[in-house]
């Protein structure tokens, strides 16, 4: 791993997996859609490592503009080696019923831009026949829940997409990670009713790379959510739907 | 950004006080929450290890600042950080300790943030020759209430600087700060072991050859009586040089393994007759006169290798209580309180005894000359609190006072008798923060702020 490009590099897991990976002396570009932030933490990492950063402006909203920020990504650092996906939005589910336009919104950002990106990174490194892709999608994706099903359907739609670019990029040795995080410690959740279990961004990220080191394709971090994910999709249908979940 | 109601308390556990609790990452966030109209008053909290209730708000908020924990540049050339104040002693040692580079002034745990080590002006062993932490600052930015952000240092608004510097936080919220880290070429001490064998052995130690150490501090066992009253064992060094290390990385990051304190210890387990044994234990495996090498974690922070080691002191918690006698009275104002402490039966499981250097400008800054006492007291019952009403009486009598940082039960007279200079502090923040939007359950209870 000598390059790695990370999108929405200012969140809580992201800015985890950042420290780890630039204490390894990993070249970094840091995408994500506020300049100032970016560049703080880039700071931060170059005084903690004094290793090389490079920020960029990303806005997965756009779509327009993804091929050209891949490229420009290139450019810096001759090819890339790996592209972590750690953005994603929780949207405001009783907002998201009434106004579709949010709901587009949390499954835009959530969904169908990520399809556009790693499709551009999975064109590029399954023509170079390696590198790695990385997604952050959600345990709220295993199962739909009333508290959050439109984010969590642009989750779980997410998984299924990356499951299938699997399959395809399986023979160009390019390999594809889903990472499941269960409630991790970061502006997302905090102050959050019903949390149980969290979790330290930094466990977390140590997990992740771990995960992409190994070529692994699922990863639920911590580990004993994929057996509380396990129950929680076994429960009968007919139980679910009369459940407050 | 979420804001949460919660129970929170400082190290002692002692007291607990319920506030709504922000964790934001960016300045901008910051802004938001001193706007935010139906919170009426902030105070930040960083890693919680003041003692008492300087970083509590009752019925307020709190901003915790742990967060905002990024390095912003290190100079290679003068050796001058600058860091967001939520950045550790931990992380900063982390990775500069394997540079060559260490603190300043530490106190005796590296789970401190570096706006803590202002607003509190933390000192550590080596304060009588470097003085405390804020004396390294070269400047900090500070929001003020109104969202101002605002440079401060020994020339631009030095006023709010020297105010800033243990105001426990009332000004504003420190955002960034530049101080100077100091070269070292092994991150070991050589320590000099001395057992004195009363208070008197004691001062005579520290005053005749204090001068030879960059770091003094004394371990004092507080239940020693008559002509062992105030028996320590004397602990002073200087930093070694890489050869004296001998090691092939003088510099290495020293983490202990750690011990978990997983639950409160049940109130009986710290009684007099243990805390007696464990203080005879330590004073004897001491030797009398002796030399050694160690390195900075068993020598600065012992007790960060004990994680939540307040929790020892079970579910009521403990208070720390820490004074400092000028030089002319301190030998009677010792002796006194260790007669108080050892005749009441109040047992201080850990006691440090230490000589302090001169006071300086910071407004409500703790250290100046003398002596000062830091003793451990469990909470048993509510006996203790009129028992610390006189030690404060005691205190005042001869001079001195006693640290912010650690107390959670001073007067408000006696508050404005130990820190004369208050009514300059108040002027200062009435002037940058007029409609009180910083307060603590400290500051309303010393009456620094109106309630």
């Amino acid at each position: 791993m000598e390059s790695v490009l990370i999108l929405g590099a200012t969140s809580g897991i992201a800015q985890a997996i950042a420290r780890k990976l630039a204490a390894r002396g990993v070249n970094l570009i840091l995408a994500g859609r506020s300049m100032e932030d970016l560049n703080r933490l880039a700071g931060d990492l170059k005084v903690r490592f004094n290793c090389p950063v490079t920020t960029m402006l990303f806005d997965a909203a756009t779509f327009e503009t993804h091929a050209a920020f891949y490229e420009s990504c290139k450019a810096i650092v001759g090819q890339l080696d790996g592209i972590i996906l750690c953005y994603g939005y929780m949207g405001d589910q009783r907002k998201a019923q009434d106004d579709g336009q949010h709901a587009k919104e949390v499954i835009d950002i959530n969904f169908t831009s990520c399809v556009s990106i790693l499709h551009i990174a999975a064109n590029d490194m399954e023509q170079r026949g390696k590198g790695f892709i990385c997604a952050i999608s959600s345990v709220a994706g295993d199962r739909g829940r009333q508290s959050n099903y439109v984010y969590g359907s642009a989750k779980g739609a997410l998984s299924i997409f990356l499951q299938g670019l699997r399959n395809r990029l399986a023979k160009s040795g390019v390999s594809v990670l889903t990472v499941k995080p269960g409630f991790v410690d970061t502006r997302m959740t905090f102050g959050q009713k019903g949390l149980f279990l969290v979790a330290k961004p930094e466990k977390v990220a140590t997990d992740i790379i771990r995960a992409i080191e190994k070529k692994k394709n699922v990863l639920y971090t911590p580990f004993f959510w994929r057996w509380i994910m396990l129950i929680i999709k076994m429960i009968p249908e007919s139980v679910f739907k009369k459940l407050s979940l | 950004m979420s804001i949460m109601k919660q129970k929170m308390s400082g190290w002692g556990r002692y007291p607990v006080h319920e506030s709504f609790v922000a964790r934001p990452e960016k300045n901008t966030e910051l802004t938001n929450l001193l706007n935010n109209v139906s919170i009426p008053n902030w105070i930040t909290y960083g890693l919680g290890r003041s003692y008492g209730d300087t970083p509590l708000n009752e019925n307020g908020g709190t901003i915790l600042t742990t967060r905002l924990n990024r390095f912003l540049s290190f100079d290679e050339t003068t050796g001058v950080l600058e860091c967001e104040a939520g950045v550790s002693f931990k992380e900063i040692l982390d990775v500069f300790v394997p540079r060559g580079y260490f603190l300043p002034v530490t106190p005796g745990t590296k789970f401190v943030t570096v706006g803590g080590a202002i607003a509190n002006d933390v000192h550590g062993k080596n304060h009588h020759v470097d003085g405390t932490f804020s004396e390294h600052v070269l400047d900090f930015t500070l929001m003020l209430a109104s969202g101002e952000i605002v440079r401060c240092s020994r020339s631009e608004n030095s006023q709010l600087f020297w105010a800033t510097i243990g105001g426990i936080g009332l000004t504003g919220i420190i955002l960034a700060a530049r101080f100077k880290m100091v070269p070292i070429s092994s991150s070991y001490y050589n320590v000099h072991y001395q057992r004195a064998r009363n208070l008197e052995e004691a001062l005579k130690l520290f005053s005749e050859s204090d001068d030879q150490y960059r770091y003094s501090v004394a371990w004092i066992d507080c239940m020693a009586r008559g002509g062992s009253l105030g028996r320590c064992v004397l602990m002073r060094g200087n930093n070694a040089s890489a050869d004296q290390v001998k090691a092939r990385n003088p510099l290495p990051i020293l983490h202990k393994t750690k011990l978990t304190i997983p639950v409160d210890f049940p109130s009986f387990v710290l009684n007099q007759l243990t805390i007696k044994a464990f203080n005879a234990l330590y004073y004897r495996i001491h030797p009398r006169d002796s030399h050694k090498l160690v390195g900075y974690e068993s020598f600065y922070y012992p007790l960060d290798a004990i994680n939540q080691w307040n929790r020892m002191y079970g579910k009521r918690g403990f208070v720390q209580y820490q004074a400092v006698f000028p030089p002319e009275t301190c030998r009677e104002g010792l002796k006194e309180m260790l007669e108080r402490l050892s005749s009441s039966n109040r047992s201080s499981f850990l006691a440090v005894l230490k000589s302090s250097g001169d006071e300086n400008e910071g407004i409500l800054s703790f250290p100046k000359k003398g002596y000062t006492l830091a003793l451990d007291i469990p909470i048993n019952d509510d006996s203790l609190f009129p028992f610390l009403r006189s030690l404060d009486e005691l205190v005042l009598r001869h001079g001195g006072r006693v640290y912010l940082a650690k107390d959670s039960t001073l007067a408000p007279e006696h508050f404005r008798e130990m820190y004369p200079r208050y009514k300059e502090f108040q002027a200062i923040k009435n002037q940058v923060d007029p409609n009180g939007v910083f307060s603590s359950s400290m500051a309303r209870r010393l009456k620094i702020v109106e309630d």
